[in-house]
């Protein structure tokens, strides 16, 4: 017999009488009255920044500056300029020295400050965690209260990979102090349009 | 990395507790780990509801795990990943150390999989002449000091930042006497960059497994599962068959748990969902039983199987904060290990069920609703019908049964204790005596709560 075949008589012989799913109702969940603010509040003790923004302006400044200095930017939003299409070709190598990533955000989740990223709006699955510094752009709209929400509005399966990011990448694990910037980005900014 | 599997937990403990100071920086630590578990469980008024969620969910996904097994194993394969069995610990790494012959693998990373440690994966590999470069932070350094992890979250929590500072100045050239720990973290960021980006194999291990979709969740406050698995040729994931739950609108329970319990993060830094390969990649999940199907069939103790590694009741437990991980020998340590490991192996692990006090405060923390001090409990029974508990625990026992079944005898001794103790105090106050270890003995009463009930009830 082989070891699927194994495993799966033996469970088969040992797993109990079958139990029920719970329904998970909505109505028990907690409500924010201002999503933004509890967005924004999350999200800062978690080490990121926040920006409201009424339209992208400003944000294409700081970007064309960053370009014009130089800088390694990948662009993926359309609406602060040229995108960086074809990042698949890139190397890891190639990638380990992009300074800014500049990517869209699809959902955001105000209880935990995590924000939604399909692969597509990546272009390439290591630029979030390889970039020194993310900035990510979402619309005001498409804050959620919680994960039940978010999970309700996704399809997690429509890509080949997504993401929950939530905050800089960080550690405890020298005598529990905080480190921002463990392997990942050393720094998140979150801008909120609309 | 190897356990020290002869010295039982007392023996350990009594080691781990000889440096006083630094068992009270463990035990707070841990309780301070506790309280933010605590902060962020009371920011949400449904929690109670979200462990019965939980809870009800882990239930019914045994009841029918079988199905969806299989299930998941058919959509996992249509996304394109290679899905293998394995029925113990040695299956697990002749899988995996056959794609590394096939694909001649000599450059591996691997993000933090408590199921490799169980499996004894690093050894196997060394034993081969290949080595796997851990790549969570706490991993590496106790990696680099050929220990194992103390704590499956915390793995390097039994160590101060001058034990970190001295192993990285010895294996990473940083400054000798710098204790710094952003200093510190930042030598083993460029470090393991290197390692990252010339990595052929990634190896991850799996939170959530979705039998609808066929994908699998990993998360990390680090970001090194995505750093490895995102760059690297080949990816490996590996799961326990209990990490299975039904439909991807589950994790948003799980997921609302797992770092509230156990660190008191609203969710980890990076949540990742993967569904495919990426183009040009492999992708491989390995499904390991190693026992589990044994303890699905022990109707006391499957519930243990519900568990999703938080760690919650490591740091609740006042056995655990004041004895150190590596005290129980195993892979997973604390609470749950000692439920856990029994089912691996009984005769080795016999020791840990008593590691406890059954206060229950593991119970009441668990995001799933384990009963842990219970089975505890009840484990305590098995190994002691199974004659797995050493013979002074044994006449002890047995002794004692003996004068709780004689309430005159019991009376009778109860009188002799407190007069010896009163008169006498040295007979009990040495050495010989275990209980008089790091404790004062009580002052003896006068009289027995029995004697002072039957003569207040009188007036």
């Amino acid at each position: 017999m082989s070891a699927r075949e194994s495993i799966l008589k033996n469970i088969t012989a040992n797993k109990p009488q079958l139990v029920e799913l719970p329904a998970i109702d909505l109505n028990d969940v907690i409500q924010y009255n201002d999503l933004v603010q509890q967005y924004k509040t999350v999200l800062q003790s978690i080490g990121g920044g926040t920006v409201e923004l009424q339209e992208l302006s400003s944000l294409q400044e700081e970007f064309a500056t960053k370009k014009a200095n130089g800088d390694f930017v990948v662009n993926r939003i359309e609406a602060l300029g040229e995108v960086s299409d074809s990042l698949n070709t890139l190397t890891a190598t190639d990638l380990a020295a992009v300074d800014t990533a500049y990517i869209n955000g699809n959902i955001a989740v105000a209880e935990n400050g995590a924000i939604w990223l399909y692969e597509s709006n990546m272009g390439n699955r290591l630029l979030p965690f390889i970039c020194q510094h993310l900035v990510i752009v979402i619309e005001k709209k498409n804050i959620v209260p919680t994960m039940h929400h978010a999970y309700n509005q996704l399809e997690t399966a429509k890509e080949g990979f997504g993401v929950f990011l939530a905050g800089p990448s960080k550690t405890a694990d020298i005598e529990q102090s905080l480190v921002i910037g463990a392997h990942g980005a050393r720094s998140l900014i979150v801008h909120i349009v609309g | 990395m190897s356990h020290n599997s002869t010295m039982k937990h007392a023996e350990a403990a009594a080691n781990f507790i000889k440096d006083e100071p630094r068992t009270n920086w463990h035990d707070e630590t841990l309780w301070f780990v506790r309280q933010k578990r605590d902060k962020a469980a009371h920011g949400l008024p449904e929690w109670e509801q979200l462990r019965e969620w939980a809870s009800q969910i882990k239930q019914h996904t045994l009841s029918n795990l079988d199905n969806y097994l299989l299930e998941f194993e058919r959509n996992a394969k249509a996304n394109g990943v290679t899905v293998h069995w394995a029925t113990d610990g040695a299956d697990h790494n002749r899988i995996i150390y056959d794609i590394i012959q096939k694909n001649n693998i000599s450059k591996i990373v691997k993000s933090k999989s408590m199921l490799t440690e169980e499996c004894g994966f690093n050894e196997f590999l060394h034993a081969k002449g290949i080595v796997t470069v851990d790549t969570d932070l706490g991993e590496r350094i106790v990696q680099l000091r050929n220990e194992a992890p103390s704590h499956i979250v915390l793995p390097a929590i039994h160590l101060k930042k001058q034990d970190v500072s001295d192993t990285f100045h010895e294996h990473l050239n940083t400054e000798k006497g710098n204790n710094d720990p952003q200093y510190l973290t930042e030598a083993a960021r460029q470090h393991l960059r290197e390692k990252f980006i010339e990595a052929e194999l990634a190896i991850t291990g799996v939170n959530f497994a979705v039998a609808e979709t066929g994908g699998f969740v990993v998360c990390t406050n680090e970001g090194n599962a995505d750093m490895g698995a995102h760059a690297a040729p080949i990816h490996i994931a590996c799961m326990g068959f209990e990490k299975m739950i039904p439909k991807a609108e589950h994790l948003s329970v799980f997921l609302r748990l797992l770092a509230r319990s156990a660190t008191g993060q609203p969710i980890t830094t990076y949540s990742s969902h993967f569904m495919k390969p990426r183009e040009g990649q492999e992708m491989h999940i390995v499904i390991v039983d190693n026992g589990r199907s044994r303890q699905l069939g022990r109707a006391d103790f499957r519930n243990s199987l519900k568990c999703i590694r938080c760690a919650a009741c490591f740091n609740t437990c006042p056995v655990y904060r004041r004895s150190g991980g590596h005290s129980y020998h195993t892979a997973v340590a604390g609470p749950i290990g000692s439920i856990l490991n029994p089912n691996i192996d009984m005769k080795a692990n016999a020791d840990l069920p008593f590691a406890s006090t059954l206060c229950g405060s593991c119970s009441n923390v668990c995001p799933v609703k384990i009963d842990i001090h219970d089975q505890l409990w009840k484990w305590r029974q098995v190994l002691v019908s199974e004659g797995y508990v050493d013979s002074t625990k044994k006449a002890g026992l047995k002794g004692m049964a003996f004068l709780l079944a004689r309430p005159g005898l019991y009376r009778f001794a109860g009188k002799m204790g407190r007069s010896v103790m009163r008169l006498f105090p040295w007979i009990v106050n040495n050495k010989l005596n275990p209980w008089y270890k790091q404790r004062k003995m009580p002052a003896p009463p006068k009289q027995s709560f029995r004697d002072w009930y039957l003569q207040n009830k009188k007036q």
